[in-house]
């Protein structure tokens, strides 16, 4: 099915009764060219590319659950590409140029907001720090603006101004930034994929993988039998040990819970996402009219997609440090979702020791923003068992070479990522 | 999640300070390159029951080696680290 203006049209006629299923839930074939584990954004987003750009059409995403009920489900919807270091500055770009086509590319409109991303600063280092990060952006063709204290008192009148700890004194502004609807990723990537004869096949949970007798993964056992395949990558971020422990393999990871919270909705306040520098908090207002916003990682390791009250309570302290109006504001959800905290705080896209199965993991918090990029670079390596060009520093062994990419700067302790 | 610290007891998670796996040990000083390596950066990332360090800065400072469900949050026990706190609830 293909979307436009006059397919609008053609169904508002009739009720809106005839529209079809956006992609076809497929059930499993004996053998597949390649087959990902993980229907998420990452996991769908790798089987268009692979479809798309890569030729490779015969390809299974196999999902435990349904699409889209992992973190694709579970994050804040931001996008952005600021990031400071040699590796990253390059591959959130990508993406973010993938973002601003994605709508054409899929024919699904993802709700891709460049709604523009501040992030405030509130002391001299901290401007000096931001300025630097934009300098290393806008000498690699990234837009990034350094805004002073009157240009965000123009932009944002509503925050804070006599916060005699914390003042707000500017912000580093990359008007390109935004939000995305998270679903509607998720279920472009699955109609544009399923268009190309991507099978996604649903409530399948991988168990093990099948091996012959040199090692080589020759597929994967699922609670739907055995799927055969030339290659297998995993691209099951908050579960990547588990997975990878049925192939033997231990990963510099460790899974972390992140919470996310959506206030009530309210009338249009807060134009843009903004984070607080202080602290760690970071909003944006839905298009509902919700405040949806979030801070730090609980902190232990975790598995069980919910968190708890001491960082639920210090989330809410960065937004009335910067907001105190919104204390009257009732929060409505709260949720968490399992990170895969990596030991340096940037993501791991390589082959593993295992030959056959491919390593899309370790992505934080970065997720989401990461999604079409990851898509891109990882259908890359599994088409032609060679990284990206914006891809070639997330190897898996670079912490054993001392090549991290560590943004924060705290060294190997996930939970400070 | 609450922690039943054994010597100041039951108190808010806010108090605590979260290292990580107990597990993995610190190599002797002449240790394999690997052997740091993997106490350095590689993980079991249990799902499940792990044994694990939290620090009760908010309390009496002690370390505490407790084990925890990671997939519940269930903690079943809690006891002082090896060291001075070991030691004196030993006497």
């Amino acid at each position: 099915m293909k979307y436009s203006i006059f397919s609008l049209a053609r169904a508002a006629f009739s009720g809106h009764k005839t529209w079809q299923r956006t992609w076809r839930d497929a059930s499993p074939k004996d053998r597949y060219d390649v087959v990902i584990i993980g229907g998420g954004g990452h996991g769908l987003a790798t089987a268009w590319f692979l479809a798309s750009e890569y030729g490779i059409r015969n390809v299974a995403v196999l999902e435990k659950g349904w699409i889209g009920s992992g973190n694709a489900g579970r994050n804040t919807t931001i996008i952005r590409s600021n990031y400071g270091l040699p590796g990253n500055t390059g591959f959130y770009e990508l993406s973010m140029k993938l973002w601003e086509r994605m709508e054409q590319d899929l024919n699904y409109n993802t709700m891709v907001s460049q709604r523009g991303v501040i992030n405030l600063y509130h002391s001299d280092a901290q401007r000096d720090a931001y300025a630097r990060r934009g300098n290393t952006l806008r000498i690699n063709g990234i837009d990034a603006e350094l805004l002073d204290l009157a240009a965000v008192k123009k932009m944002m009148p509503f925050l804070n101004f006599d916060n005699a700890r914390f003042p707000v004194q500017g912000g580093l502004l990359q008007r390109r930034g935004g939000t995305a609807r998270h679903d509607a990723v998720v279920w472009g990537y699955a109609h544009a994929a399923s268009a190309l004869g991507v099978d996604i096949i649903q409530n399948c949970e991988v168990t093990g993988f099948s091996r012959d007798a040199n090692g080589k993964v020759t597929g994967v056992e699922t609670s739907r039998g055995t799927i055969g395949a030339g290659k297998v990558g995993m691209a099951v971020a908050g579960s990547s040990s588990r997975v990878a422990a049925m192939a033997g393999l231990r990963l510099p990871i460790e899974s972390h819970v992140l919470q996310a919270f959506v206030s009530e909705a309210i009338k249009p306040l807060i134009p843009n996402v903004m984070t607080f520098g202080a602290g760690h908090f970071y909003v944006s207002q839905s298009d509902k009219g919700g405040l949806v916003f979030g801070g730090d990682i609980d902190g232990y390791n975790s598995y069980a997609q919910r968190g708890n009250m001491p960082v639920m309570e210090d989330v809410c302290e960065g937004g009335m440090a910067l907001m105190p109006m919104i204390g009257r504001v009732r929060l409505l959800r709260q949720w968490g979702g399992i990170m895969d905290m990596s030991m340096d705080g940037s993501p791991i896209i390589d082959k593993t020791p295992v030959d056959g199965l491919y390593l899309n993991a370790g992505w934080c918090y970065g997720g989401f923003k990461a999604t079409p990029g990851s898509g891109l670079v990882f259908a890359h390596l599994l088409a032609r068992d060679e990284p990206h060009k914006e891809a070639a520093r997330f190897r898996l062994d670079r912490f054993r070479r001392g090549a991290m990419i560590d943004e924060k700067g705290v060294g190997a302790q996930p939970n400070l990522h | 999640m609450r922690i039943v610290c054994p010597f100041c007891g039951e108190r808010e998670l806010g108090e605590f300070t979260y290292r990580g796996d107990a597990k993995p040990l610190r190599p002797a000083a002449g240790g394999s390159e690997d052997d740091v390596f993997d106490y350095v950066y590689l993980r079991d990332n249990v799902a499940g029951a792990m044994s694990e360090h939290w620090y009760h800065g908010g309390g009496c400072r002690a370390w505490l080696k407790i084990t925890r469900n990671t997939l519940t949050h269930e903690i079943s026990s809690v006891e002082p680290a090896a060291g001075v706190g070991a030691r004196q609830t030993a006497k």
